[in-house]
Order: structure tokens, then sequence, then C-alpha cells
């Protein structure tokens, strides 16, 4: 594949304007599907969860999900949309395998939510107010495995499966209006705005909000004019860039790569385009125009939505609190610095730490671990640290086992190890692979009296008052040790061992 | 053999009575199904097995003593657009040859916690797109009454199997007409309830906006205890009405239409309809008359438009409808030449199984839902059916009930009309303002056109939920009418000789 020219960023910055616009869908994690009672569960056997309707099946029918259109009011509600008092759901028709009906039962122009906005806060410190245009309900299609062929692509494969276990789950699709003037800081912007939606949902309990797994999916729409110019560019829409980094660099890479066509008079081509995460490029897909015709019409199996004004309210009273709002009440509850909490926000580390804390750690261990050595792994082994095969309370437990003095912070490094490779709980790991700490005073004192018979004038310093010289010794039996025991009580015994004699 | 010729209710009160059995009555019924079937082509499949079984079962429990229902034994036919566990359901495609559905319609559902054996599924225009049963793919059903004329469609099946003694009774569905036209054109009774009545869940949807399932019988009773039997609400569709109607059972009882006030719409008599037809409709008219019921003319001026939005919508919802027939999942799967992609074997697929009405009505409806035209074809559809709305609700609040013909004509020929659909079309005028209103209509026979020895049909329009009306007074009807003739329509019926 050719390989793209991209202008140099900051230049792109000089020359054009950016305007981005994001479609988030998020899968709600309600235990059916949005128009049938099949189970809503991600990774069982593939086509075990199907029934006739969200097979597509002649004749079935479609019944809505209670739960899925409270979940969608709530999600409107979090983000200050006003709610329909009629929503409407519509057909969206387009022949694809992994639509069961072939039409895809959604929303048109009766959207559930609508016109809401929230404050974004990137990097810099800087708030943005992201308006919303809609949110709205819809089914979510079966999953599509192509097999043969190298790219894993439709093109070239021999032939393709589908699971329709996925299909007819429920989704709420978030719709930005175009976001202006965030400049250079629009790539972060992007990726902020998406983890504020992660945030919302998960902490509105309405989706797992994993977004390895899909749960939180976006479409970064994109495009640039030159500065002063009126006219909106034209725009590409790069899909299902699944992790908070990908938005941030595939929208990066849309703005140098439109900035290189632009700048040498070659016009864009108004497409989607697929994000590929191992060589940090997006490629074209098929192009879109806005002649794509989805023939919406009502859908006549159902009746409208009519939420009563009892009902919105009732379920406004029960939201969360704003993650605006949440971020300043941690910060001070946890008395972490401007700089710490910052670093914490845009390493998107806020939900496990919290988690971390209410799992009975300190807030500054909680800090220390999941932005140090945890975020440290994940950055070498180039994963999101929710991609890491630890959870909060497995971290609590180690930064614990550190304060309590059963583990050295060397050792509790090697159970992070265990943990992450899967050996099980810290607890266990520490007993698996002996790695607690020495805390049996003879054993120690043991080490301690060799050393010392072997360093006579060391003794004799100490004994003098000169405590410094008991490092020597300390570094010496904890080498003996092979690291497992508590430094601060080896210089204890030391000192008690000097004077005794 | 003389079983065959009982209504519904008189089986159900003489298996109630253990006068007959169930297994007697089914095995009298398929025998004559295997008897006339190969000449009429009323069924597309016959359960010979299922039914028998069905029936031996229902025997043994009332041997018991166990409580059952009033239609309990008696055996039905279903239209083949519902689903129907382990029988194989067509809807008259060629798409959905051999397809055995794993769930069972609700209307079904009812029939067999009823424990009315199933004869077998009827045939029809292929997804009910039709008015002759000429364009099912399996070959057209014939009228007994006249073996060269259509038995109407698209419920062709079902109307030829009741009018011809292969069923007491029969599962219809109407989008446009379908179960009141066939019922008008071979002297049976047809009803199509309130929009919402009874569940669509389970009937291969043409027009999901207009589809309702409905009683094909020989007289007012049966209809009125099969749709007592089938209606109600049901969670699986959104659109079923969620309080009960009452009981037809009980509406179908009245004997009197003294004060009741009967409009005639002027928009659906006159010009346009054969001497014959008016010529009877206006003798039922007068007996009603006759007997204390005032008749008043009211006009409904947006049915002109009705065909045209029908032919609209209806193709709209169609080609959506029946996108999800593309090999993938189910049914007919055709290989194309050369290379195959999903979209060549879905294109190849749908090109060789659909027909050409099929057809025809998905390019219509697809083009109608386009962007750009949506609002000129569907909205402005949409917009004639809240006329309609309109109109009617107005007449109904001069009138009880509407009447008028049910079918400009008496059943035509064969072929007549094959090579003009337009000319098609137009048979559903009197039909189609019901399905757009989604209020309920009945088809009653009232006597042969002089003409042509043809049945004629009337047809009774009542405002939505008010199913009781067309009950009652289409009993009452029913009985002037069978005491002016002195015998029951289906006595003036040619005997059939098949051989
Ligand atoms: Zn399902």
């Amino acid at each position: 594949m050719a390989k793209d020219q991209l202008m140099d960023y900051q230049k792109a910055l000089e020359t054009y304007e950016v305007v981005i616009g994001l479609e988030v869908h998020v899968e709600l994690n309600t235990n059916t599907k949005m128009f049938c009672g099949c189970a809503n569960v991600f990774g069982d056997e593939p086509n075990t969860n199907v029934c006739p309707n969200c097979l597509g099946f002649p004749g079935a029918m479609p019944a809505v999900n209670g739960k899925a259109i409270e979940n969608s009011i709530k999600i409107g509600l979090a983000l200050d949309c006003e709610i329909a008092a009629t929503g409407r759901f519509a057909r969206k028709n387009y022949f694809y395998p992994d639509l069961a009906k072939n039409f895809q039962t959604s929303q048109y122009d009766e959207p559930i939510a609508f016109e809401g906005k929230i404050d974004i806060e990137v990097p810099s410190g800087k708030v943005f107010t992201v308006e919303i245009e809609r949110a709205h309900m819809e089914e979510d299609a079966g999953k599509l495995t192509h097999v043969g062929g190298s790219t894993g692509r439709i093109q070239g494969a021999e032939f393709s499966l589908v699971d329709f276990n996925r299909a007819g789950v429920p989704l709420v699709e978030i719709v930005t209006k175009p976001i202006y003037g965030a400049g250079d800081e629009a790539p972060e912007l992007a990726a902020a705005y998406v983890r504020s939606i992660r945030e919302i949902v998960k902490n509105l309990g309405v989706s797992d909000a994993r977004m390895e797994r899909g749960n939180v999916r976006c479409d970064a729409n994109v495009s640039i004019r030159p500065k002063g110019q009126e006219k909106l560019g034209t725009r590409t829409e790069t899909k299902n860039v699944n992790s908070l980094r990908s938005i941030e660099r595939a929208v990066k890479y849309e703005i140098q790569r439109q900035a290189q066509l632009l700048s040498q008079g070659t016009a864009i081509i108004q497409e989607t385009r697929h994000w590929h995460e191992d060589r940090g490029a997006t490629s074209s897909g098929r192009p879109k125009s806005d002649a794509d015709d989805y023939r919406y019409f009502p859908e006549p199996d159902l009746v409208p939505v009519q939420p009563s004004k009892e009902w919105i309210e009732q379920l406004r009273a029960t939201l969360p609190e704003k993650p605006a709002i949440r971020r300043k009440r941690l910060q001070e509850l946890w008395g972490f610095s401007d700089l710490e909490f910052r670093d914490v926000v845009n390493s998107d580390l806020l939900d496990e730490i919290d988690d971390t804390v209410k799992a009975g750690a300190k807030p500054q261990a909680a800090r220390k671990w999941w932005t140090g050595e945890v975020a440290r792994i994940a950055n070498s082994e180039d994963k999101d640290i929710t991609e890491l095969a630890i959870t909060p309370s497995q971290v609590a437990q180690i930064a614990e086992l550190v304060e309590s003095g059963k583990l050295t912070d060397r050792l509790a490094r090697e159970v992070l190890t265990g943990v992450l490779a899967g050996e099980g709980d810290p607890a266990e790991i520490v007993a698996k692979r002996g790695l607690e700490v020495v805390s049996d005073d003879g054993a120690l004192l043991e080490a301690i009296d060799k050393v010392l018979a072997e360093q006579p004038e060391v003794l004799e310093k100490i004994r003098e008052g000169k405590v410094q010289a008991a490092g020597a010794v300390i570094g010496a039996v904890m080498k003996a040790m092979a690291g497992s025991a508590d430094a601060a009580r080896v210089r204890e015994l030391v000192i008690q061992r000097a004077t005794e004699k | 053999m003389s079983f065959v010729n009982k209504s519904a209710s008189e089986l159900s009160a003489m298996l109630a009575s253990k006068e007959i059995s169930s297994v007697e009555i089914t095995q009298a019924q398929l025998d004559n199904i295997d008897r006339l079937n190969p000449k009429i082509n009323s069924y597309l499949t016959v359960t010979h097995e299922i039914a028998l079984a069905q029936a031996k079962e229902v025997d043994e429990l009332r041997a018991k003593g166990e409580k059952l229902s009033a239609l309990a034994g008696v055996p039905i036919a279903v239209k083949d657009n519902l689903t129907t566990i382990g029988i194989e359901t067509t809807a008259g495609s060629k798409i959905l040859k051999g397809w055995i559905p794993p769930y069972n319609a609700t209307v079904v559902q009812k029939i067999l916690a009823n424990r009315m054996p199933i004869l077998g599924k009827t045939n029809m225009d292929e997804f009910a797109m039709g008015s002759s049963t000429e364009n099912s793919a399996y070959g057209p059903s014939l009228n007994p009454w006249d073996l060269k004329r259509t038995p109407g469609g698209s419920g062709g099946g079902s109307s030829s199997a009741v009018a011809s003694m292969q069923a007491a009774i029969a599962i219809g569905s109407d989008t446009g007409g379908s179960i009141r036209f066939p019922a008008a054109v071979t002297g049976t009774v047809g009803v199509k309830p309130t929009y919402g009545a009874v569940s669509r869940y389970g009937l291969i949807a043409l027009g999901s906006s207009l589809d309702q399932i409905g009683p094909v019988a020989r007289n007012v009773m049966d209809a009125a205890m099969l749709q007592d039997a089938i209606s109600g609400p049901d969670a699986m569709d959104a659109t079923s009405l969620p309080e009960s109607l009452g009981s037809m059972t009980e509406a179908a009882k009245n004997d009197s239409v003294k004060g009741l006030k009967i409009g005639i719409i002027k928009e659906l008599t006159g010009e346009g309809f054969q001497a014959g037809v008016s010529e009877r409709f206006q003798e039922a008219l007068d007996l009603l008359v006759a007997s204390g019921a005032e008749i008043v003319e009211v006009s409904c001026p947006s049915f002109q438009y009705a065909i045209a939005a029908y032919y609209l919508i209806q193709p709209a919802e169609a080609s959506s409808n029946l996108a999800r027939f593309d090999s993938v999942r189910f049914g007919l799967r055709v290989m194309p030449e050369g290379a195959a992609t999903v979209e060549k074997v879905m294109a190849a697929t749908r090109e060789e199984g659909f027909g050409p009405e099929v057809k025809r009505r998905i390019i219509l409806g697809t083009y109608a839902l386009s962007s750009g035209y949506y609002d000129a074809y569907y909205g402005s559809a949409q917009k004639v059916r809240t006329l309609i709305q309109a109109d009617l609700a107005k007449a109904f609040e001069k009138a009880n009930v509407l009447v008028s013909p049910t079918a400009p004509t008496t059943a035509f020929l064969l072929g007549e009309k094959q090579e003009d659909p337009l000319a098609m079309y137009l048979n559903d005028i009197a039909t189609i303002p019901a399905n757009l209103a989604g209020v309920p209509g009945m088809s009653l026979p009232v006597g042969l056109a002089k003409e042509d020895n043809l049945p004629v049909g009337a047809q009774f329009l009542a405002p939505a939920r008010e199913d009781a009306r067309l009950y009652k007074v289409g009993a009452v009807l029913e009985k002037l009418l069978e005491n002016k003739w002195s015998k029951k329509m289906m006595d003036f019926a040619p005997e059939l000789r098949v051989n």
C-alpha cells in the first residue's frame, strides 16, 4: 500500500483550520438485546444467543427492551440533552451480510435525545464545550470474520463467517455538532471527549465501556480548510478507532494527510477510512457521498417511544455527578496536586485509581502504582492500560502488602509481574513465589552477626554513635538475604545488635 | 362425507355432544382435500399426519372430560404466510421453497392452544402481492364456482378451500383486501379485523402498517368464533391492541338492526360497478331497511387517492420487509456464474427467487423511499392516509357502519388481468381504505349476479375497535337473505366435478 505523505503537524496548523465531528457508539450492558429476549453477552460461542428476531427470520417482529430505553434516556440526560416527547424508530435500509434483516432498526428524525453539551478539558488545562447534536438508539449488527487472505479484511478473503450474537445488541449513538477552534489540540480534544463519554456511561452503569471489546467505538470526522475560508473542507470519516490513543493519533494523521494533499492541490475525497494501529496510518475505505441513500422510513412494527415527564425527572434524579464535578471532588479527596491530578486524568487512570482507593489503597499509593509501574509496563508492551490483566483491587492488594511491610517495592514489582502473567491474586503469588519479606528476626540476626563479625571496624563506629556507618552492614545483609528483607527492620536490628554487644 | 358441508359452529356442537369425533371430521376433510386439491390447488401443503394426530389428541382429551374451547377439534386451513413449526412455509414464493420455520406465528400458537387440527397451508399470491393467486410461484387456485375463474387474491387458497368444502374455516391475511375480495368472489365470509386486534407475529410481512390476520368462513358465526379464538394482545407484536374487543361470538347472535344507521359510501357505488353487483347490493340494503335500519349517504372524497397511496406505502414497506431474503440465513441460495461474492449471491438468489410482481413492487417501493422522492411519494401517501382516516371519522359521525360492494365485479377469468397490473390494482378500490385507516371490514355474500351467476359480496366497515358492529349487522343480513332464498349461499354453488 502506497504510503501517504504527511505535512509537518505544526506547519499544517499554521495554514489550516481543523474541524472535527465525533460519532461514538456505546453498547449498552442490558441483560437482553434491544428487540428480543436473547442474552446480551460478550464472548459466547458464535450464534448461540440468537432467535428468529435477531436472525431476521420471516414473520419475526421486534419488541422493545424497556431497560435500553431507560439507559438511553440516562445517557441523554447526562449529556444535558433534551429528551424527546416522542421518539420514533426508523429503518435504515442497506444490504450487508452482518445485518440480518438488511435494515437496521435505528432512529432518524426523531431521536430519543438531542441538543446537549459537555465540557471537555484537554491536557493543557483548556476547557472546550462540545455540543451534542443527538443521541439515538439503534441495534448493533452481527460480527463478520473474514477467513483467508492476508489482511483479515473482506477484500481477498476466501469466505466470511457471521456471528449474530452481537446482532440486536442495544447501541446508543452520540453525535457531536462540528467542533471548531480546537486548533492543534483537536486530536487531544477528540480523545478527551471519548474519554469523558466512556466515563459517563461507565459511571451511569449503562455500559461496560470497554473499548477493547468494542463497547465504546468512535468514528472520527475530520476536515480542514485554509484559515479564513468560510466553506467547510471535504471531510473523511475514520471508522471504529478503538482506543483513546488511536483516536488522537488518527485525527492527527488525518490532519497531516489532508494538509499535505491540499497543499499540493489535490482534492480530498469524501470517504470512510480505516485506522491501522500497527502502522499508525489510515487507509481508504469505501467512498461515501451525501447521496448514500438509506431510505429511512418510520419502523411500522414499533410504536413511538413516549417517555413521560415524570419518568424523565425520576431518571434525572438518579444521575451520578458530572465528570467535571467528580474530578474536582476526587482531587480534593485524594489531596493530589494539580500536576499530579492532571497526569492521572491524561493517563486515563481516574477510574482505576478511584476503584483502587475504594478497594482500600491510600490515594498516593494507588496513583504511584498506576502512573508508575503499571503505566510503564503498558507502555513497554504498547498496550492500553485497560488491556492489561490487572484489576484495581489487585493493585490495592499490592499497595497494602507494601504498606504493611510484607513486601518491599522490589518484591512488589515482582508480584505485579506475576499478576499480569495471570498467576493469580497478589497474596497467592507471594506464597507461590516465596516473595514475602523475611520478617523472621532470627534469620536476619544470623546474617547481621555474620556481617558484623566480618567487619569489626564498622561495629566499632556504630558503637561510637556513627550510625550512618550501619549503611554498609545493611547493604551486605540485604544482599545476603537476596533482597527479601525489609531494609528498615534490618537497620533497627543492626543498631540494636551493635549496641548490645 | 356430509361432515364436510357442515359449518364450524355445527361441527363444534356435534363434537361437544360427542355425536362425532374430531378424527372422523378431520379424515373426511382430508379425503375431500385429496379429491379436490389436485384440481383446485387450494393447499400448497396438506398435513395429513399432523392433522390426524391433533384430532386424536383432542378426542382423547374430550373423552377424559377436559374443558375444551368452542372450536376444539374443528379442523382449519392456514394461509401459507404464517410460520408453522415443522411445516413448510413459503408465502407462495420460490425463494422460501422448502423452508421449515423454527417457530410458530402467534395465531398458529392460538390455533394449537384451541386444539384445532391444522389441515395444511393454503395457496396465495407470492408474499400476498396480488388479487388472483396468479402470482403464486406454485400456480393459481381455481374458483369452485367456475374453475376458469380466480378465487380472488391474495388469499385465494383459503377462500377456495372454504368454498369447496376443503375446510370449514381458514385463516387469511388482509393488506389491501386479501381476505375480503376472495370472500366476495367465492361466496364466503371474510373479515379483516381492526389493525392490532390479531397479533401479526409470525405473519410474513407484506406492508407491516396495513397487514392484518383474520377469519375466512362460510357464515358469520363461524367467522366470529374464529376471530375470538385468534385475537387478543400479544407482547411479541408491539402494534397489537392492549385491550380485548369483546366477544364477536356474542355479537353474531344479534337479531335486530332496528335504528342502525348504515352509511352508503357515495364514492363506492354506481359507475364502474358491474350491474349485477349493484343490483344484489341494493337488494341487501332494501332488506336491512325493511327490518328497521336507516340508510344515510356519506362521502369520503379522499378515497379517490386511496389506491395511489396504497401502491406507494405497501411497496415501500414491502421493499424493506423483503430485504431479508438474501440467502444468508434461510431459503433459496443461487450461486452465480463466475467468482461468487456475497453481493452476487444475494442478487442471483433474488433474481431467481422472486416473481415479476414482487420485483415490480420492490422497485416501486425502493424508488418511493429514495432520498429526494420520499416527501413526494411516501410522505404524500401518508398524508392521504390521514385524510382517509378523517373522512371515515366524519362518516362514522353520521352512521354506525358503512357499506359498499366489496369489489366492482364478480370473479374475473384467470389470465384476464395478468398482463395489466393497473387493472388488477383497481380491483381493490373498495377494500384498500380500511387497511389505510386501520378500521375493520367484513365481506358478506349477498347472492349471485344475474349476468354470470357468480357470487357478489357486500362490504361493511366499522370504526376501529368496533368489530362487533360488523358481526351484528352481518348476522342479521345473513339471516334475512337466507330467509329470502330459503337456502344458504353455498347451496347455490354448482356441484364440483373434478375428474
Ligand atoms: Zn434474539
